[in-house]
């Protein structure tokens, strides 16, 4: 095994953990904030997608369709705060969760009924596509390396926003305390559209970043959704920063392990069940991770709660 | 007078007798029509929904449910539609696993099956009943043929990948049983994984000549993207899952020029396909893909089994259904002694028609190939 071969990987699970941040940043703002659970966090991604797929087929600008992606989730979050979330913050969390699992099935089908059952097309922009060449001879995508950069530019956005801006200050009282700052003059609700709808747009930016690797369908934000909560749960419940470090953590993990694992199996088994065996532990690695980082720190990594 | 009361109940019972005999054909279709893979049964849906408008037969009754690919779903619809729609005949069901569930629950209360798609080896070997017909292929042929494509192209050191759960594995042992080179890396992939960094910088590492790989729909199109985008351009090879009309407009550039292993194409020369192929773009507006191949081919299978035998008397109608004695839209159409295909494997390959991605046929991978389970059938 070459040491290029390594560094790719590590690389791809760098690029990989940062896919996952621009899901789980939104997820754990919104619950960390709000205190709700949102399963409709993935039909958000999936909105943003499709924006993004429909708008580029029509005006053929991968920018355009970007910004769409981050208007059509933020909307659609705001409608859904409004119509329905509100209701639900003074309920139990099951309440949330069979309220927010109830539109799962209605974005789902919604989507279907306006786009059709067949996957949509949206391709990496032309400017992004193809490898480059990096320092040491290795061949890399570049709308890879742009999606790690995003990612980190989203990540500083997001610390900026929470410790220097009044909303950031605002946000970090109503996670603290609600009560009081309701009674200080602050106005909640609008504070709690305002979180939703940018905890919705960062999901549908998501949709439309992945969504140009990936395959643009029905259904594909659930498979990101239980992974986002994996990230949230290691790095704490409503740290941006436990997020980004879960996000990494888990994309190495699932990376190397999925590369490794088999490799390493392979010592003394036959090639087929080394990598059924293989393949089948670093299915389960990231649970593993998972479990581990709970008995040692039940809150999350970087979580204030417990 | 009396002698009139006799004849006016002679009148009715032949009257009631001749009702009887108008009774349709009952068909339940369970398939997938909502969640991730609804293409899919909505492609075989339409397909068979075409071929029985085409027909115009008034005996034949079609009850449609959506299993949400879920098998307890599918067990539900299937138990409902023999016990309270009182069905002859079930079909439509897409994967594998569904099939499972329901194929041998069926055919034991009576029913016959007929598979438009999936085809478990299970099903096709020990577990093979009279009742059973898969009208589409044995889950392992389209591997087998892509196997025997890779010999004739050259490959020497192939790549191997597929997901890892049964029909994936399946997937493997089908390519490896007709490939004659070396392997030169395997890999199972997770179920529903949508990125393969990790598993194209491996292929990049690997100094394979060819890569095989089975990952179907939204998987499919994922990989492509990637592989496409990453630079790697070691030739691809796969079943035409990946490659079937209803997604490739998703992959795009990415697929084109991949070479894939399919026992349909649209531009199969004869009249039953033209018919098809022209049916279905009048009707739907787009272009048929396999699976609406296989839905049409299964009910014209039935309509001509209808044809020729009452559906109550079900060793005649049986036989009619064994003889398939219909125009497929792959030409020769033949079961093998499990009542699975026999049937030419082909070799297509990705182009572009105008604006539209679409496979046109370039060879022929495997004649008249059965399955391998057919041996261990006992009927």
């Amino acid at each position: 095994m070459s040491y290029l071969l390594l560094a790719e990987q590590l690389l791809n699970g760098v690029q990989f953990g940062m896919m996952l941040f621009l899901t789980a940043s939104g997820l754990t703002l919104i619950f960390g904030v709000m205190g709700l659970i949102n399963l409709a966090h993935g039909s958000l991604f999936m909105i943003g997608a499709f924006a993004a797929a429909a708008v580029a087929a029509m005006t053929g600008s991968f920018v355009i369709a970007l910004a769409a992606s981050i208007a059509a989730a933020a909307a659609a979050g705001v409608l859904v705060e409004i119509l329905v979330l509100r209701r639900l913050y003074t309920r139990a969390h099951l309440d949330q969760v069979l309220a927010t699992f109830a539109l799962i099935l209605i974005f789902s089908e919604g989507t279907r009924w306006l786009f059709g059952s067949f996957p949509l097309f949206l391709e990496i922009p032309p400017a992004l596509s193809g490898p480059i060449s990096l320092p040491g001879g290795l061949e890399y995508p570049l709308y890879r390396l742009t999606i790690i950069g995003v990612g980190l530019v989203i990540a500083a956005g997001l610390f900026l926003l929470i410790a220097k801006t009044r909303l950031g200050i605002q946000i970090r009282a109503g996670e603290n305390d609600r009560e009081m700052i309701a009674a200080l003059g602050v106005n909640i609700a609008q504070l709690y559209t305002l979180v939703f709808a940018l905890g919705a747009a960062l999901a549908g930016f998501a949709g439309a970043m992945v969504g140009a690797l990936q395959s643009v369908q029905v259904g594909m934000g659930e498979p990101v959704l239980i992974l986002a909560f994996v990230v949230i749960v290691i790095g704490g419940i409503g740290s941006i920063k436990g997020a980004l470090v879960g996000s990494l953590l888990v994309g190495v993990t699932d990376n190397l392990g999925g590369f490794l694992l088999p490799a390493l199996f392979r010592n003394f088994m036959d090639n087929s069940a080394a990598t059924a065996t293989g393949s089948a532990i670093a299915s389960m690695l990231i649970y593993i991770l998972m479990a581990m980082v709970l008995m040692v720190r039940p809150q999350g990594l970087f979580g204030a709660r417990t | 007078m009396k002698r009139t009361f006799a004849s006016t109940l002679a009148a009715a019972s032949v009257l009631a007798a001749g009702m009887a005999m108008a009774e349709p054909v009952k068909v339940g279709m369970i398939t997938t029509l909502s969640g991730g893979g609804a293409s899919l049964g909505q492609a075989i849906r339409d397909g068979f929904m075409l071929a029985v408008k085409e027909a115009g037969n008034p005996e034949l009754e079609i009850i449609i449910e959506d299993d949400q690919r879920k098998p307890d779903i599918a067990v539900q619809l299937a138990d409902k539609m023999i016990q309270s729609e009182k069905v002859d005949i079930l079909t439509g069901i897409v994967w594998s696993n569904l099939a499972m569930a329901v194929v041998p629950a069926s055919t034991a209360q009576g029913k016959i099956y007929l598979s438009p798609n999936a085809g478990p080896s299970a099903l096709a070997g020990k577990g093979c009943n009279p009742l059973y017909f898969n009208v589409a292929w044995q889950n392992d042929n389209l591997h087998e043929a892509a196997g025997g494509y890779a010999n004739t192209a050259g490959f020497k050191n192939s790549f191997v990948m597929a997901p890892n759960y049964p029909a994936g594995h399946d997937a493997l042992t089908g390519y490896k049983r007709m490939y004659e080179g070396e392997i030169a890396g395997e890999l199972l992939t997770k179920l529903g994984q949508t990125d393969y960094a990790s598993e194209i910088a491996q292929i990049r590492a690997s100094g394979a000549d060819s890569v095989f790989f089975f990952l179907p729909g939204g998987m499919g199109i994922a990989f492509l993207k990637q592989y496409a985008d990453s630079g790697v351009d070691i030739p691809l090879v796969g079943p035409a899952f990946s490659f079937d009309q209803d997604i490739l407009q998703a992959v795009g550039d990415a697929a084109m020029g991949v070479h894939n292993t399919s026992q349909w194409n649209k531009d199969l020369d004869n009249p039953a396909n033209a018919k098809f192929v022209e049916g279905f773009v009048a009707e739907y507006g787009r272009l048929p893909s396999l699976m609406a191949s296989q839905g049409y081919d299964t009910a014209n299978l039935l309509l001509s089994a209808m044809a020729k035998a009452d559906v109550s008397d079900q060793d005649a109608f049986l036989t009619a259904l064994r003889a398939a004695d219909f125009d497929s839209v792959r030409g020769d159409f033949a079961f093998g002694s499990n009542q699975h295909p026999v049937q030419n494997i082909y070799v297509r390959k990705v182009v572009k028609e105008g604006d539209v991605y679409t496979n046109e046929l370039v060879g022929l991978a495997l004649e008249n190939h059965g399955d391998v389970y057919a041996a261990e059938c006992k009927m």
